[in-house]
């Protein structure tokens, strides 16, 4: 890991595995922000390059739009009580200390805005609340828009289920809109326009990788057990994150374990090889754009059906692909399909029956993480227990308010997982690290590749001795091909 | 005409004109905000999971969020307490202000005479609780904004002024109705003589004129909450969510 100024990053410990709120730091955090984007990857994927001269105005107007085009961001911005609930909900207020990570506080640099421009209390700013949109203003939505995960777990304690990352993406789509956004996402998204996946693996790459597994699990098993590439009239094609193809090949041997054992004709594409969707953290259209690419592979190769992998935001993004893509119907339901319910079905089938070695993971203490957007706006999250409950003997929980729906963010979700504002991921990464610690587990599983990336970072820093990995990984440890 | 008379009968003006634009602006202001709300589209599935599979299971959890607040609940039982409190005896209190407006008045309303200075003081209290929160705690006095603080005294100012000429300062209970009766069947008559009730009246007129335009549309609002409202998306065959800005 990288040396990093630690100063924003409160180190006092967890009582029981949860952490107290912490006194207010202010401004703890507000120097800790992203490298601004390349103009090579704004061209590529349709943003202005740098602030534009009138930027005022069309951050105004596209604040505007957007309210009229949005129900759950108009509603947001006006019914906040500012009750308090979320003050201490948020992983990055939990880690730092700077109030302006309260949920509400976060929220209050867009409304103060609204209400100056859309509302009566504009035309009285220091009785209504209400703030000019000023180069300082444009500074703190830059930093704090992008030390929020979007992970909506403020939401949850919300009375009224205020999403803060409604209103961040809200934020984040009027800065783009202006030529301001961050290096890491819309590199990201430039990659999936030129490559297909968000680590920028080409296709000969993608297939000499895959072919290596192959030969890996041959000498393993001694099975052929395959990792198809664009193979046409396949039945099933698997979106993975590409990061399993290449960190998290575990995972990715796992789909091949499990496709093997079940007899079924799969395939990736090198068109689209990402489930992840970056747009989601940028802005609709190259959210819809990404997503497209994901139908479109699916026609090419004219499968029968479309298996999402395991990657937290590539589920929330997925769900919504009949909307943002147009119908299904001409694939197999249920749609869309994630790979733990697809597991949780054959289970259920009775396809894994007497096939299972539960005592294959004993070395084993499993604990697993809820990626945030499985958890919130996903509705996984009895299926990823099922299987691993299915598949070891020795499962325990965190503490019951850093599970489930109140999950904690990995610390790096939704646009976060860049090398420069570490001291926030591995301050919003210690909710977390604290849960597992408590449970002394020695492996933490879990369904997202961009957990996969921060948890080991977060726990090496937290000192949290666990190895990292998917719940696929452990079912290929127990089957018993 | 003595000096007097004319200065109760300029107050009567002022306080049946503010009275009528006090209710038209409460009415036709909440609707306006409501209906903007209703008809605002909301472009793609929202539903904070684990949420219900069908329209009245979402149905459900919005009813089981304004009558129980269980997200405060989870959040913070002290906040829970004192806002489910301060909401309760409001209604209570509300609803015993029936009697002002109905003729003849309801049983019910009737029978709660034993109990209505008791919550009366609830509502009291509890105003005094939430301002104590906002003030006394580090996290929720860095959030107050002077919106937060003057909803609040308003309606502690409201709260005191009503209980003071329900139980100290009697105003007359008929010359009250007769006045607000009046109002509600178009034959406006003079006001009480009563400044302290004229000045619990004036404050609840503010009130209704400030609510459509500021936090307290919570009130309406939280039906609109897409995040609660929506069920969780199953993209069946032919039952897909359509964005409403691309049909």
């Amino acid at each position: 890991m990288p040396k990093f100024d630690e100063t924003p990053i409160i180190k006092d410990p967890a009582v029981n595995g949860v952490l107290r709120a912490p006194g207010l730091r202010e401004h703890a955090s507000t120097d800790v922000r992203c490298h601004p984007s390349k103009p090579k990857d704004t061209a590529a994927i349709d943003l202005p390059a740098e602030l534009v001269p009138d930027w005022k105005e069309r951050a105004l107007a596209k604040f505007g739009e957007l309210l009229e085009q949005n129900q759950a961001l108009r509603v947001y911005m006006d019914i906040c009580v500012r009750c308090g609930a979320c003050t201490d909900k948020c992983q990055f207020f939990l880690g730092t200390g700077d109030p302006q990570n309260f949920p509400v506080a976060r929220a209050e640099l867009l409304r103060r805005v609204y209400r100056r421009y859309f509302t009566p209390a504009g035309l009285f700013p220091d009785l209504g609340a209400a703030s000019d949109l000023d180069e300082d203003l444009l500074r703190k939505w830059y930093t704090y828009f992008y030390q929020c995960s979007e992970c909506r777990r403020c939401s949850v304690f919300c009375p009224y289920g205020i999403d803060t990352a409604e209103i961040t993406i809200a934020a984040r789509e009027i800065m783009a809109s202006i030529g301001v956004s961050t290096k890491y996402v819309t590199e990201v998204v430039a990659k999936v326009y030129q490559t297909g996946n968000n680590l920028g693996i080409p296709p000969a790459a993608w297939k000499d990788n895959c072919e290596f597994l192959e030969e890996e699990v041959l000498e393993e098993t001694g099975l052929p057990i395959r990792f198809p590439v664009d193979e046409a009239g396949a039945d099933i094609l698997l979106v993975p994150p590409s990061a399993d193809n290449f960190a998290n090949t575990d995972t990715m041997i796992g789909y091949g374990k499990l496709f093997h054992y079940l007899g079924l004709s799969w395939t990736t594409s090198t068109y689209c090889n990402e489930g992840g969707n970056f747009g989601l953290f940028l802005n609709f259209a190259n959210l819809q754009k990404v997503n497209r690419r994901i139908i479109d592979a699916a026609r090419m190769l004219g499968v029968k059906t479309i298996i999402w992998g395991e990657c937290g935001h590539a589920w929330r993004a997925g769900i919504l692909t009949p909307t943002l893509s147009g119908p299904m119907d001409m694939f197999d339901p249920p749609y869309p399909y994630h790979i733990s319910q697809f597991i949780v079905d054959m289970l259920r089938k009775g396809a894994f029956d007497g096939r299972l070695d539960k005592s294959a993971n004993d070395d084993y203490l499993v604990t697993y993480h809820d990626p945030c957007n499985s958890a919130r706006a996903g509705q996984l999250i009895e299926e990823p227990r099922q299987i691993i409950r299915a598949v070891c003997n020795r499962f325990v929980e965190m503490p019951p308010n850093t599970i489930r729906e109140k999950t904690f963010c990995c610390g790096a979700g939704n646009g976060l997982l860049t090398d420069e504002i570490m001291p926030i991921r591995m301050a919003g990464g210690k909710p977390r690290a604290m849960a597992v610690k408590h449970t002394k587990a020695n492996y933490l599983a879990t369904v997202c590749a961009i957990c996969k990336a921060q948890l080991p970072e977060s726990m090496h820093y937290w000192d949290v001795p666990v190895k990292v990995g998917g719940v696929i990984d452990l079912l290929a440890n127990a089957l018993k091909l | 005409m003595s000096a007097s008379d004319i200065i109760w009968t300029l107050l009567s003006l002022f306080f049946i004109g503010l009275g009528y634009f006090a209710a038209f602006a409460f009415a036709a202001g909440m609707l306006w905000r409501l209906i903007g709300y209703l008809r605002t589209p909301m472009p793609l599935p929202h539903a904070l999971t684990p949420a219900p599979k069908t329209e009245g299971g979402a149905v459900l959890r919005v009813l089981g969020d304004v009558t129980l607040f269980p997200n405060l609940f989870k959040a913070d039982k002290w906040l829970w307490a004192g806002a489910w409190v301060f909401h309760a005896a409001l209604a209570a209190v509300l609803f015993r202000h029936l009697r002002y407006f109905t003729y003849p008045v309801p049983g019910l309303v009737l029978y709660m005479e034993p109990v209505a200075l008791f919550f009366g003081l609830l509502f009291g209290a509890a105003i005094l609780f939430l301002f104590w929160r906002r003030l006394g705690l580090p996290r929720t006095l860095y959030i107050s904004n002077l919106p937060d603080y003057f909803a609040l005294a308003l309606l502690g100012l409201i709260a005191g002024t009503g209980l003071m000429v329900s139980y100290w300062l009697h105003a007359n209970l008929v010359d009250v109705k007769g006045f607000i009766l009046g109002l509600m069947t178009f034959h406006p008559v003079e006001v009480p003589r009563h400044p302290l009730f004229l000045l619990h009246l004036f404050f609840v007129l503010i009130l209704m004129l400030y609510f459509p335009f500021s936090k307290l549309l919570h009130a309406g609002g939280v039906f609109f909450s897409p995040s609660r409202h929506q069920p969780y998306q199953v993209q069946l065959r032919g039952k897909r969510y359509v964005n409403p800005l691309e049909r």
